[in-house]
């Protein structure tokens, strides 16, 4: 908790849903703003991810295999199941990409699991006042992720249909002329008609996993929340019952939201494939 | 000053609008996905793993929109952009 305990609920999620900025931001839009703890927690988490799986590469054995590396097999073969079943060409970024997509947006959500004042009071121990430990909570780090994809998008597009044929697929479809005249006054009408699913993609991709797991913790703290008060509660029969609550709610919720974890690193994944190999089909 | 309470009031009631328009549009939505997979699965039972799997997927695509919507109404709901400007 901060200096002084919060007193009320609202307070107390405020407080929670603050990062740990290097300063304030001017407005809306402030590049030189960087939210350290996200930062901190992404580059852990990638560290812990690659470092791991590039340890079970190494040491793979083609023998009978011990439980990490059937753990990580078993994870590559899903991946590698997912990117075969949607995608018929031949890339090498593509499935490598999908692998990491999914064990580090996994890892994120995974991060939400963890008790919500646990780290913020060890960190509160070291001096810091605001930590917030769920990388995915973080519209800069879910955006950074989707444009990331959204640029690859663009780029094995050109590469693969050529400059006009990118064109091409924004200018002639989905109303198609043979008469040049009307080619041209459908240029209009079929830009806005393809810009718009375009550029939702990105969009709704990062925004997706920013809405499922913002609501999850945002319900994690309204639950903790039921016991602001902590031991003096326990005096009363009412502080007992909030407490049994709190422990019935938080349990299902977070048995729920081992679901939803899975599901939203899953589908950004699945939507990564598809949309590269969508990127790369000729017509 | 007397302009807090009124944006106060009106975001209230927006936020409770994109709860329940978020919640309709998705039950319904999923009713009419599971309904299908359960027929699907039905008439071909060899095919339920895949479509269950696909089943998942699209689950993830109808819920988003209601997401977004969440996670907007929650901001509102905390750090009230309407009423950065106003006194009270």
């Amino acid at each position: 908790m901060a200096a002084e305990q919060p007193t009320t609920a609202n307070e107390y999620i405020l407080h929670h849903l603050t990062f740990l900025s290097n300063k304030e931001p001017k407005g809306i839009l402030d590049f030189s703003v960087i939210h350290l703890d996200s930062v901190f927690f992404s580059v852990l988490l990638a560290v812990l991810f690659a470092g791991s799986f590039y340890l079970a590469a190494r040491k793979a054995t083609a023998g009978q295999p011990g439980k990490f590396q059937n753990f990580v097999e078993l994870v590559v073969e899903f991946v590698d199941t997912q990117v075969k079943d949607s995608f018929h060409g031949t890339n090498k970024l593509l499935a490598p990409l999908a692998l990491t997509i999914f064990c580090w947006v996994f890892l994120f959500n995974a991060m939400d699991i963890l008790p919500v004042d646990l780290l913020p009071y060890i960190a509160h121990g070291a001096g810091i006042e605001h930590l917030k430990v769920v990388p995915s909570t973080d519209l800069n780090i879910t955006f950074a992720m989707s444009l990331t994809v959204f640029i690859l998008i663009i780029y094995y597009s050109i590469k693969v249909k050529g400059i006009g044929g990118f064109v091409s697929e924004f200018t002639m479809q989905p109303f198609v002329a043979k008469n040049p005249v009307l080619k041209v006054l459908l240029i209009f009408p079929n830009l806005i008609l393809e810009i718009v699913p375009f550029l939702a993609r990105p969009i709704s991709l990062s925004l997706r996993l920013y809405g499922n797991l913002f609501a999850g913790e945002m319900i994690f703290l309204l639950l903790a929340a039921l016991t602001l008060h902590g031991m003096s509660q326990l005096g009363s029969a009412g502080g007992w019952a909030l407490l049994v609550a709190q422990i019935l709610l938080a349990f299902a919720w977070a048995v729920f939201h081992l679901l939803v974890i899975t599901l939203q690193a899953f589908i950004f994944m699945v939507l990564t494939i598809v949309y590269l190999a969508m990127a790369q089909e000729h017509h | 000053m007397e302009n807090f309470a009124h944006v106060q009031a009106m975001t209230v009631l927006a936020v409770g609008i994109i709860f329940g328009m978020g919640a309709l549009g998705t039950a319904i939505g999923f009713g009419i996905l599971g309904g299908r997979f359960l027929e699907g699965a039905a008439r071909q039972p060899e095919l339920a793993p895949m479509l269950q799997v696909k089943m998942f997927i699209v689950a993830a695509l109808v819920d988003a929109v209601a997401m977004i919507g969440i996670g907007f109404a929650l901001f509102f709901t905390f750090a009230n952009p309407f009423t950065a400007g106003l006194t009270h």
